[in-house]
């Protein structure tokens, strides 16, 4: 004990020397605008920078949601809505050409899946919370970051770029299986909107590589004195898995594209066998299609867990935080997230149940991904059992963390209908696939963003969000999302397939076209409510109350620092940490919330260090 | 926005020992290594899938890889065996390059980093020349279909060597395959060899002197080392099974 405090002193001593050093360094050169806000290096401005530009691209998305649902629910229509977004070239009179269709379906995925809750989710957050729920000056390499940060920047231009150029963009949906992506002549978004998409995934994956090498890095060596792994908050265990599994699954993704770039445009044949273009057989033989299939799903599905580990992590710290109650199973929650992590590297199989894979093989898969069930339920009980008679606080972002516990459990079990290789011939390629991942992995992982954004605004940009602003938004965006995506499922029970342009060539869909009303009016009511949440955003981020140091009670580290950005996070010396992060309503204690810098009074127990 | 203050988060950090014992900048080179090794598993795996699928016709690679530079005969896989002998010899050279840094031997490792980059150049000139000879291919080539826009049918012909398209050798998947997976190898090498290169200069310049340790050697070592062992699976799944 003494020895550290003389550290302690020591390490003030010194510091005050440095901050008196750089005192004169700052008045010759100050930082500029470029640095500052552009090529930053700074680990809050690249989480801002992160956060905004995955609410452009989903903002984008999310419009051409809007488009296709116009279309599905009322096919052949004329609305001026389409006319206007699409132009008069894919919106001819207000009706929305079938090759766009298409190519909105397939960035809308695309910009869903990697941009807003790949790069979007973890770049935001890891990014802000990691330095600063660990205690740390910085990332491990603010240049690497940055680097991330503009790969990522660029990656996005490209996708936007490829939805204006004359072929349209990238049609062949967002697991683009070849040969439909791989030959030119299929269809026009196979031209040099597929190029510009694969560039753009390249230049994607080089970003998600150096961000989540410098997430793990900045974890396992940059946290504060004390900070023991058993000591971390959930949400950083979340980022650390999260990165983990994205550097061992992302290049696995390369090696996938790279061969489908090959075949694009060196003419190889790793995908391709036995095709007629024109009447003309092509050269391309003895490739195999489904080879592609096994190197995307074995990305495809760890990156499932990339976009919803985060936001488990995030509601993990809400729930605890906003119920003044510790976390309940804090090293259950971490052994979960391991194992899930870990599963979702042995179940890609489970997508390509019908492309007559061994039965046998399936029947290994089935049960491999059955068990991902386990980890997650003890995930979703433990949230409850945190929530039971928790003295709960409802802010935004708790009700956007019980959005997610609820979308979690809803689409989880459909899950487990759809892990079934039996089932899943009847429900393959339909509705009720598009209803389970949009619930489990779509509403989850973006009611996780939600909660952290609320959560974290202060510390964002120190303002506070409107609270009555956020409740509206909740409530409209739950309601419409379920309204979305419950009703989904019996058009997929009916056997209504996906992504096709209109199902009214079927009189056995007739009777279900109703349903389809459902859904695009609650996409358009939930698409207005995130009008709400913007301009609680932009409002809050200028004018919203200024936020006090600790708003929420919250006992993690970043609440420790003044309210203010600071380059090197805390002014004076990094805080030192005594205990884990889940100390609330501790009986006895004076406030019903103990900070981890506070130390351990005598005989009092470490919860997070130990088991009793 | 308050007083800016500047902190250089290394020396700042109040957190002891760093766990491992490790910098950051060689932890990242470790799970940097880690990741290009899943893109190369991915590669050879699904190599494997197509090798798998043709198990009966696929080429025997001691029939293709018979040349041997100034030699008529032919013999099976010695130029590719001496390939392989000068890159692990090269990373022996490395590694008395990383050894010379921990004993502050500038001059050390001035040598043993020169003999690292010949040895990464001379194995990629090899390779070059070993693509060319599998481009080219034998004088009497083999009867293979090949599409005619004059007849608008493929008609038999004899081709020659190897493109992405046809071989002479087998299905073009041995081709495809070999052209993509040792080309991306070698570019890995040739990227090893600009790099360090690099370094050298640096070594030279005495920047690592001044900084009082050689790190960016080891951490550069260790790349090599990786894009060395990365070989030796390739070697071994191209040429010998």
């Amino acid at each position: 004990m003494e020895t550290n405090t003389i550290h302690t002193a020591n390490t003030l001593h010194d510091e005050h020397v440095h901050t008196h050093a750089h005192h004169h360094h700052d008045d010759e050169h100050h930082e500029s605008f470029i640095t500052k806000y552009v090529f930053s290096q700074d680990h809050k401005t690249i989480s801002r920078q992160f956060l905004i530009t995955a609410m452009v691209m989903a903002v984008v998305a999310m419009v051409m949601s809007i488009v296709f649902r116009l279309q599905l629910a009322w096919p052949g229509e004329k609305f001026a809505f389409i006319e206007w977004v699409m132009g008069d070239k894919w919106g001819k009179d207000g009706i929305l050409d079938p090759n766009a269709y298409l190519a909105l379906v397939t960035i809308h995925g695309t910009i869903m899946v990697f941009f807003l809750l790949t790069g979007g989710l973890s770049g935001t957050f890891s990014n802000l919370l990691i330095p600063y729920q660990c205690g740390a000056r910085d990332m491990a390499s603010g240049f690497l970051n940055m680097l991330s940060y503009w790969f990522f920047f660029v990656s996005s231009v490209i996708m936007l770029v490829s939805l204006f150029i004359k072929d349209g963009a990238a049609s062949a949906g967002w697991t683009i299986y070849p040969p439909l992506s791989a030959l030119p002549e299929a269809i026009p978004g196979s031209k040099l909107g597929m190029t510009l998409w694969l560039v753009s995934m390249t230049l994607f994956v080089v970003s998600s590589l150096l961000g989540g090498l410098n997430y793990i890095v900045t974890v396992i060596n940059l946290r504060t004195k004390g900070m023991k792994m058993t000591r971390l908050p959930l949400t950083i265990w979340a980022f650390l898995i999260t990165a983990i599994l994205g550097v061992l699954s992302f290049p696995v993704l390369v090696s996938c594209v790279v061969l489908l770039i090959m075949d694009r445009s060196f003419g190889t044949s790793f995908y391709l066998s036995d095709i007629y273009i024109g009447g003309r057989p092509l050269d391309n033989v003895g490739g195999s299609p489904i080879l592609f299939e096994h190197l995307f799903w074995f990305l495809g599905h760890p990156e499932v867990y990339i976009v919803l580990l985060p936001a488990l992590g995030i509601t993990s710290e809400i729930i605890s935080t906003m119920s003044r109650k510790p976390i309940f199973g804090y090293r259950a929650m971490i052994g979960s997230m391991l194992a899930i992590g870990f599963l979702s590297f042995i179940v890609w199989g489970h997508h390509m149940y019908v492309t007559g894979m061994n039965p046998f093989l399936g029947s290994v898969f089935v049960f491999t991904t059955l068990l991902i069930a386990i980890p997650s339920a003890v995930k979703a009980f433990n949230y409850i059992t945190t929530l039971w008679k928790g003295n709960l606080q409802m802010s935004p972002a708790m009700l956007f963390s019980i959005g997610l516990v609820s979308s979690f459990i809803t689409g989880g079990v459909t899950g487990i209908i759809l892990a079934d290789s039996t089932l899943d011939i009847t429900y393959h390629d339909t509705y009720f696939v598009v209803a389970h991942f949009h619930i489990v992995m779509g509403l989850s992982a973006v009611f996780g963003m939600f909660a952290g954004v609320y959560h974290w605004f202060p510390k964002l940009f120190l303002r506070m969000m409107n609270k009555k602003l956020g409740y509206l938004h909740f409530w409209l965006t739950f309601l419409a999302a379920y309204g979305v995506f419950f009703p989904m499922h019996f058009l997929g029970t009916a056997g209504v397939p996906r992504r096709y342009y209109t199902n009214s060539a079927f009189p056995m869909f007739d009777d279900l076209a109703d349903i389809n009303v459902i859904i695009t009016v609650s996409a358009i009511i939930g698409a207005l409510a995130q009008l709400i949440f913007l301009f609680n955003f932009f409002y809050s981020m200028f004018r919203g109350e200024k936020a006090p140091q600790n708003p929420w009670g919250s006992n993690t580290l970043e609440w420790t620092n003044p309210v203010a950005h600071i380059h090197g996070n805390w002014p004076g010396p990094l805080p030192v940490v005594h205990r884990w992060p889940y100390d609330y309503s501790k009986p006895g204690a004076e406030k019903d919330f103990i900070p981890q810098t506070v130390p351990l009074a005598e005989g009092e127990a470490d919860e997070g260090g130990h088991h009793h | 926005m308050g007083h800016a203050i500047e902190y250089n988060a290394r020396e700042a950090w109040s957190g002891g020992q760093s766990p491992f014992r490790v910098s950051y900048g060689k932890m990242m080179m470790w799970f940097f290594l880690i990741s290009d090794a899943l893109t190369f598993g991915g590669l050879l795996v699904s190599y494997g899938f197509i090798r798998h699928k043709y198990a009966d016709v696929w080429p025997k690679a001691e029939n293709v890889f018979t040349h041997f530079p100034f030699i008529e005969q032919h013999i099976p896989l010695a130029y590719v065996g001496l390939m392989t002998f000068i890159l692990i010899m090269s990373s022996v050279t490395m590694v008395l390059a990383v050894e010379a840094g921990h004993r502050m031997d500038k001059k050390g490792v001035i040598i043993w980093m020169f003999w690292t980059i010949v040895g990464g150049l001379t194995f990629v000139g090899s390779q070059a020349w070993e693509w060319y000879h599998f481009i080219v291919g034998t004088e009497e080539g083999a009867l293979r279909n090949v599409w005619n826009d004059e007849l608008g049918k493929y008609v038999p012909q004899i081709v020659h060597g190897a493109n992405m398209v046809v071989n002479e050798y087998g299905l073009p998947q041995f081709a495809n395959y070999f052209f993509f997976i040792t080309g991306f190898h070698g570019f890995h090498v040739f990227s090893g060899v600009v790099i360090n290169l690099i370094i050298f200069i640096n070594v030279i310049k005495g920047t690592y002197e001044k900084r009082g340790h050689y790190e960016m050697v080891e951490k550069v070592g260790l790349y090599w080392h990786f894009v060395d062992l990365v070989w030796v699976f390739v070697f071994t799944f191209f040429y010998l099974l």
